[in-house]
């Protein structure tokens, strides 16, 4: 109910719930929701770390101008999460300052 | 690629692309609508052919008028594609576009793009404290998840969206602990010159003093001629406080949300990656694309409809977007000039009378200088991190514009490519040097506009 310190669920118009995780916890959530919404929802500020001074950024404009719900879904850095709509276990993780590269990507390149 | 894929490719399926899509299909144009969204609406119309909240008062009937347009998609000439980016638009008017993971070239006669405004970016200090969030984000919330902001909840800015977000809200149940309008009191006597222009838009003006009278009547503090906005964080790095000052008075009021809004502005990404003509309109504080009367731009063949081209409210962009296919099919000898003159008729007296209404708007929300011109603390480019004053100092030490400044202090580099910092970096550099905005001019944009993985790159190749 509305009231609370966070972002709260009104009455929904049907009654179909997904199931992702966000930060390695279980979430359930709405089918019209965006990653960027469900992090929301659950209980989840900030969505990243600023790459130049790590201050902790949050969702702005949730339409695909800010880019400051930059997330890591299913291990894809660098996504906009306002912009992917949420699937069965989809996995939500916040964004640490610049993403580095994983290491099977640097595999092979000569140091 | 020299033949052409389709008669007409619309980018946007808010209100002005999808009544473009829906007049160009049903004259027998075979005609694509590419937009980034899973279902069509734009933001005006976000989820309308699923709405999220089940109680239907809570939007209000102006937004599920968008299900008319929405259901009008359904033509067997029309290729309509969600979930699909535009990241790169050439001079012959072909687009290079993305969905799913894979990636396409498309060559139409005839370009229109559709992609109506964004939010006024707002940049004042503490701006960029999680909780801090615009009007507009409030809103998609609401449409797409039902999902409403945590409390204490502060609204702040000027603007019809800022009355309309907070009675949506009101009538959700939600606690409001203030309003505070920033709307400056001497814009009320400007405005009132534009009245006359108004009068010929009843229906808005009634509107708008019926949300006012809305919000009065349930006890929401409305606090008028705020300056001075601040956001403060908390122990944790979120927002804890918002400061304010109206007139003598200093306050500062706890808050777990902090909305803001300040108006809406042309997205002009796509128009100013192609080098068109761009004016700078004084009313409005913003840039919009050189169009004529039917939305051709300097670029024959390319369109611009809607809000994307000029501020004017979705009413005026649904009338808009027919005028625009209307000549199409004209210029694609479709239909005669006196079938397009006969059939443009009604969406041409619509789109006068709404932006008669716009000056007298325009003029009264017109954003505080605070909002224009930051103070030299202010975060203006989000994304980097470079304040108002670096960007004075560039300016004063010589550095002409935004595309000389970016090099010195990457203001505008990260990943929202000046979406953010374009409007605010150009016009504190023209303040600075005491020039036209026209003069230091906006960001050179180049593609990808959208972001792009390096697979869909290469794939485009083939």
């Amino acid at each position: 109910m509305p009231g609370a310190s966070k972002f709260e669920r009104l009455a929904y118009a049907s009654n179909d719930w997904i199931q992702v995780t966000v930060e390695g916890q279980p979430v359930q959530v709405r089918p019209g929701d965006s990653a960027a919404a469900a992090l929301l929802a659950a209980g989840q500020p900030a969505a990243r770390t600023s790459a130049v001074s790590g201050d902790p950024r949050a969702p702005y404009c949730l339409m695909g101008i800010c880019f400051e719900c930059l997330l890591e879904i299913d291990g894809v850095p660098n996504v906009q999460g306002c912009m992917v709509q949420v699937a069965d276990g989809m996995n939500i993780r916040r964004q640490q300052g610049a993403p580095v590269l994983n290491d099977s990507l640097a595999e092979g390149v000569p140091a | 690629m020299s033949n052409h894929d389709v008669d007409l490719a619309i980018i946007g399926a808010g209100p002005a692309g999808m009544a473009a899509a829906a007049t160009a299909a049903q004259l027998g144009l075979k005609t694509v609508l590419l937009d980034e969204q899973k279902g069509p609406g734009g933001q005006i119309y976000r989820s309308i052919i699923q709405p999220a909240p089940a109680d239907e008062k809570i939007l209000g009937k102006d937004y599920y008028h968008g299900r008319s347009l929405a259901l009008a998609l359904k033509n067997s000439s029309l290729d309509y594609r969600p979930g699909t980016s535009v990241w790169a638009l050439d001079q012959d008017l072909s687009l290079s576009l993305s969905g799913n993971g894979q990636s396409q070239r498309i060559h139409p006669r005839r370009l229109l793009i559709a992609t109506g405004a964004q939010e006024r970016p707002v940049p004042f200090p503490g701006w960029t404290l999680p909780g801090v969030m615009t009007c507009g984000a409030a809103q998609i919330l609401l449409k797409s998840s039902a999902l409403v902001p945590a409390q204490p909840l502060i609204l702040a800015g000027s603007g019809p969206l800022l009355l309309l977000i907070a009675a949506q809200l009101h009538r959700a149940g939600v606690a409001i602990e203030a309003i505070l309008d920033t709307t400056p009191r001497k814009h009320y006597l400007t405005a009132l010159k534009y009245l006359p222009g108004a009068l010929r838009n009843l229906p808005l003006l009634a509107k708008g003093a019926g949300l006012l009278t809305e919000l009065r009547r349930a006890g929401i503090r409305r606090i008028t001629g705020v300056s001075e906005l601040r956001a403060l964080a908390s122990p944790d790095g979120t927002l804890g406080q918002v400061c304010f000052r109206q007139g003598k008075k200093e306050q500062t009021i706890s808050a777990a949300t902090l909305l803001v809004h300040q108006g809406v502005v042309p997205n002009v990404q796509l128009s100013r990656s192609l080098n068109l003509t761009h004016d700078w309109d004084k009313l409005q504080q913003c840039w919009r694309p050189h169009i004529d009367s039917w939305g051709e731009s300097s670029l024959p063949g390319l369109f611009v409809a809607g809000d994307g081209a000029g501020i004017a409210g979705a009413l005026a962009a649904e009338a808009f977007g027919k005028l625009a296919a209307l000549q199409i099919a004209q210029q694609l000898n479709v239909i005669s000039e006196q079938q397009r003159d006969r059939q443009s008729q009604v969406p041409r007296r619509t789109l006068d009378r709404q932006r008669a209404i716009r000056p007298f708007l325009d003029a009264l929300y017109s954003p505080a200088r605070e909002f224009l011109l930051p103070v030299d603390d202010t975060l203006v480019c989000r994304c980097e991190e470079v304040t108002a004053g670096e960007l004075r100092r560039l300016a004063r030490d010589g550095c002409p514009g935004p595309n000389q400044a970016k090099a010195f202090c990457r203001a505008g580099m990260g990943p929202c490519q000046g979406r953010m910092c374009g409007l605010t970096v150009s016009q504190l550099m023209a303040d600075e040097r005491q020039v036209p905005n026209s003069e230091v001019g906006y960001y050179q944009i180049r593609s990808p506009i959208k972001p792009l993985s390096l697979g869909e790159l290469a794939d485009s190749a083939n």
